[in-house]
């Protein structure tokens, strides 16, 4: 073999035989598109959320409820807490009227040519309209429900992603904390300081803005705070160990950033989404509680209505007026067999155990 | 094994101390005393009252003798009803006790088979119908499911009386506590059901000829029960906490009537023993059914 046959090429030189290429035609080009974006965790999770019916379905009633619980005082002209008046007169007949009926002086006022707003769920024994009643207790019970999330995130995400961290000695006592506040049973305890708290609150607030909240509604909120996040700082916790593991923190920590810095920007935005999802599970948690509560007459103070004193209420009288416990029943079924549905089918989208 | 026992028990002992101590001082912190100074006739008759109950001692020596009387089982008397709390406890427990040992049997038998025949009957009608039928009994609160089955049974079909000491009609306080927590096993008993049908060794079974029911009976529910059994500490808590309202609405004369009326009437004394005697008994039963998860739990047993 002689090498000196061949012409002598050099290698780095555009020897290209270009009868060899044809343009590309459309269709090439489409292969080299991109078919898809590239998609976050997070996006996923909610892409195939919202191909899910029923959470699609209870996330729309959610948010019925809630347009509902807002636009219905602008409507309705009467007060939660006001007799029904008609023609500016306080009408002592309207009580305890059945749904959708008019009292003795509105038909006569009817008769004459005014106009009177429907009770649409009838009225209570002091002549008030049920209807509006209903709509403020949905408005108490889903503000409890959602400020009492926001306090146990608040709380849990703090000490979770504190004792998750740091690690060590640290992590091990703030869990022994965790564990025994864990094992008390809840709601005796909820009852035991919504009991011990108002007494005590109400003479510290009387005078403040929130005295106007009432004490047992700051009780349920201490309460919620003192001992409802363990469960959110445990998941808290969990998630952040093994985000802690990746490279970019090392990296974070190799360029100097401080822990603070490292868990507000790198750890935290990771874990968002399970945090997400547990509290959309917490918020019917809240609202069962905060309507047991005020069943057993711990819960918000009347003349403010909430779901579950509208129910106590309405068992004295339950033979004769029995719509009266059927509303604020149905409202909380309603509210919180959307929000289970919508916290199974955000389980089912972000967990990825169960993706096939 | 024994270690874990042991640390588990700690772990208890330690809690029950600290619900005393939390419902002790709590009940304390809250401002007046049982016998107010307005109220009160004579500062003698005052002073006599005060050393009669311990009150003039300081809170710490007062925590001491109330740690002390209630191991000996006396917890002071009711300020409604002047009775010994220890034989009002006694006496609407033994109701309560009833109604709640028959809620949790009615929660675990249907559960379990309705969760199984769901798992083996899966995407079929039986398994949706099973399934929607216990979400939406998750979504009611046992108040609610109480006063309308109180409203539509009782008072409207008339069907079973309502309740008197005289004539006591368990049923529906039973269905009322149980309907939760056997929904709620439903649902657990069809997931770890269908989780243990994937195993391995369900396919070994079945390759090797193992009948079917034996398969399910032998291999696969034995292994599916074990979620359920770490969810009978919460059951029993919901059903004692559960027990306060569904006994108030069927007018029980049970412990949970007798809280409720405690709470309405502010009778710290009847609070706090019932709180402690819940709490106790919760706790115990979260140990039991620890314990009993570690023991039965196949995989842990040579570690």
């Amino acid at each position: 073999m002689e090498s000196g046959k061949l012409p002598k090429k050099n290698l780095l030189s555009m020897q290209i035989d270009l009868s060899k290429f044809t343009p590309a035609s459309d269709e090439d080009k489409q292969q080299v598109d991109i078919m898809r974006e590239s998609t976050t965790f997070f996006r996923d999770g909610m892409r195939k959320l919202f191909k899910n019916p029923l959470a699609v379905a209870s996330l729309a009633a959610l948010l019925l409820i809630i347009i509902a619980i807002f636009v219905a005082p602008l409507v309705c002209p009467y007060g939660y807490d006001d007799m029904i008046e008609v023609n500016g007169v306080r009408d002592r007949t309207a009580k305890n009227l059945p749904p959708m009926t008019y009292s003795e002086n509105e038909k006569a006022f009817i008769a004459e040519g005014g106009k009177v707003f429907p009770h649409f769920f009838g009225t209570d024994q002091l002549c008030r309209d049920y209807f509006i009643r209903v709509v403020y207790a949905t408005r108490v019970s889903l503000a409890v429900g959602l400020f009492a999330s926001i306090i146990v995130l608040i709380i849990g995400l703090t000490y979770g992603a504190i004792s998750g961290y740091f690690g060590g000695k640290v992590d091990l006592i703030m869990m022994r904390i965790v564990d025994i506040i864990y094992s008390l049973p809840d709601m005796l305890m909820i009852i035991l300081l919504a009991v011990v708290l108002d007494p005590i609150l109400g003479s510290a607030l009387s005078g403040t803005v929130l005295a106007s909240l009432g004490t047992n509604m700051i009780s349920i909120f201490v309460v919620f705070g003192l001992l409802y996040w363990v469960s959110e700082a445990r998941l808290v916790r969990g998630q952040i160990l093994s985000i802690k593991e990746n490279d970019y923190i090392m990296a974070a920590k190799a360029m100097g950033a401080k822990s603070g810095r490292i868990i507000k920007r790198h750890v935290l935005p990771n874990c968002m989404s399970v945090i997400f999802i547990s509290i959309a599970l917490q918020i019917p948690a809240a609202i069962f509680t905060e309507s047991f509560l005020s069943f057993v007459g711990l819960g918000v103070q009347a003349p403010m209505p909430s779901l579950g004193s509208l129910a106590n209420a309405a068992r004295e009288g339950l033979q004769s007026y029995p719509y009266k416990l059927v509303f604020p029943s149905l409202v909380i079924c309603f509210i919180v067999l959307s929000f289970n549905l919508l916290g199974d089918g955000l389980r089912d989208a972000f967990d990825p155990k169960l993706r096939r | 094994m024994w270690k874990y026992v042991v640390k588990r028990i700690a772990l208890a002992i330690v809690t029950i101390f600290i619900i005393i101590t939390i419902t002790f001082f709590a009940m304390n912190a809250i401002p007046g005393g049982p016998f107010q100074k307005e109220k009160s006739p004579l500062p003698a008759v005052q002073a006599v009252l005060e050393e009669r109950f311990n009150l003039d001692k300081p809170l710490i020596v007062q925590f001491g003798l109330y740690l002390r009387n209630m191991f000996r089982g006396d917890f002071g008397i009711s300020l409604k009803t002047g009775r010994e709390i220890s034989a009002i406890i006694g006496e609407s427990f033994a109701i309560s006790a009833k109604i709640g040992a028959a809620a949790i049997i009615t929660a675990l038998l249907p559960g379990l088979i309705f969760g199984s025949a769901a798992a083996l009957m899966r995407n079929k009608w039986p398994d949706r119908l099973i399934i929607f039928s216990s979400t939406v009994f998750v979504s009611v609160p046992s108040f609610v499911l109480a006063t309308i089955l109180l409203l539509v049974f009782s008072l409207k079909l008339g069907w079973v009386p309502v309740w008197s000491i005289k004539n006591p009609s368990y049923i529906l306080p039973i269905v009322a506590l149980a309907l939760y927590p056997m929904s709620y096993i439903t649902r657990l008993t069809k997931s770890s059901m269908l989780d243990v049908l994937n195993q391995d060794y369900i396919r070994t079974a079945r390759s090797k000829g193992v009948a079917e029911r034996w398969v399910i009976f032998k291999h696969a529910l034995r292994n599916a029960l074990l979620p359920v059994i770490t969810y009978l500490g919460p059951m029993a808590a919901y059903i004692l906490t559960g027990s306060l309202v569904v006994e108030t609405v069927f007018t029980i004369g049970g412990l949970g009537t007798k809280f409720v009326s405690g709470i309405t009437n502010r009778d710290y004394p009847m609070i706090m023993a019932t709180t402690i005697f819940l709490a106790v008994l919760m706790v115990i039963m979260t140990l039991l059914s620890d314990l009993v998860y570690k023991l039965v739990d196949p995989k842990i047993k040579f570690e």
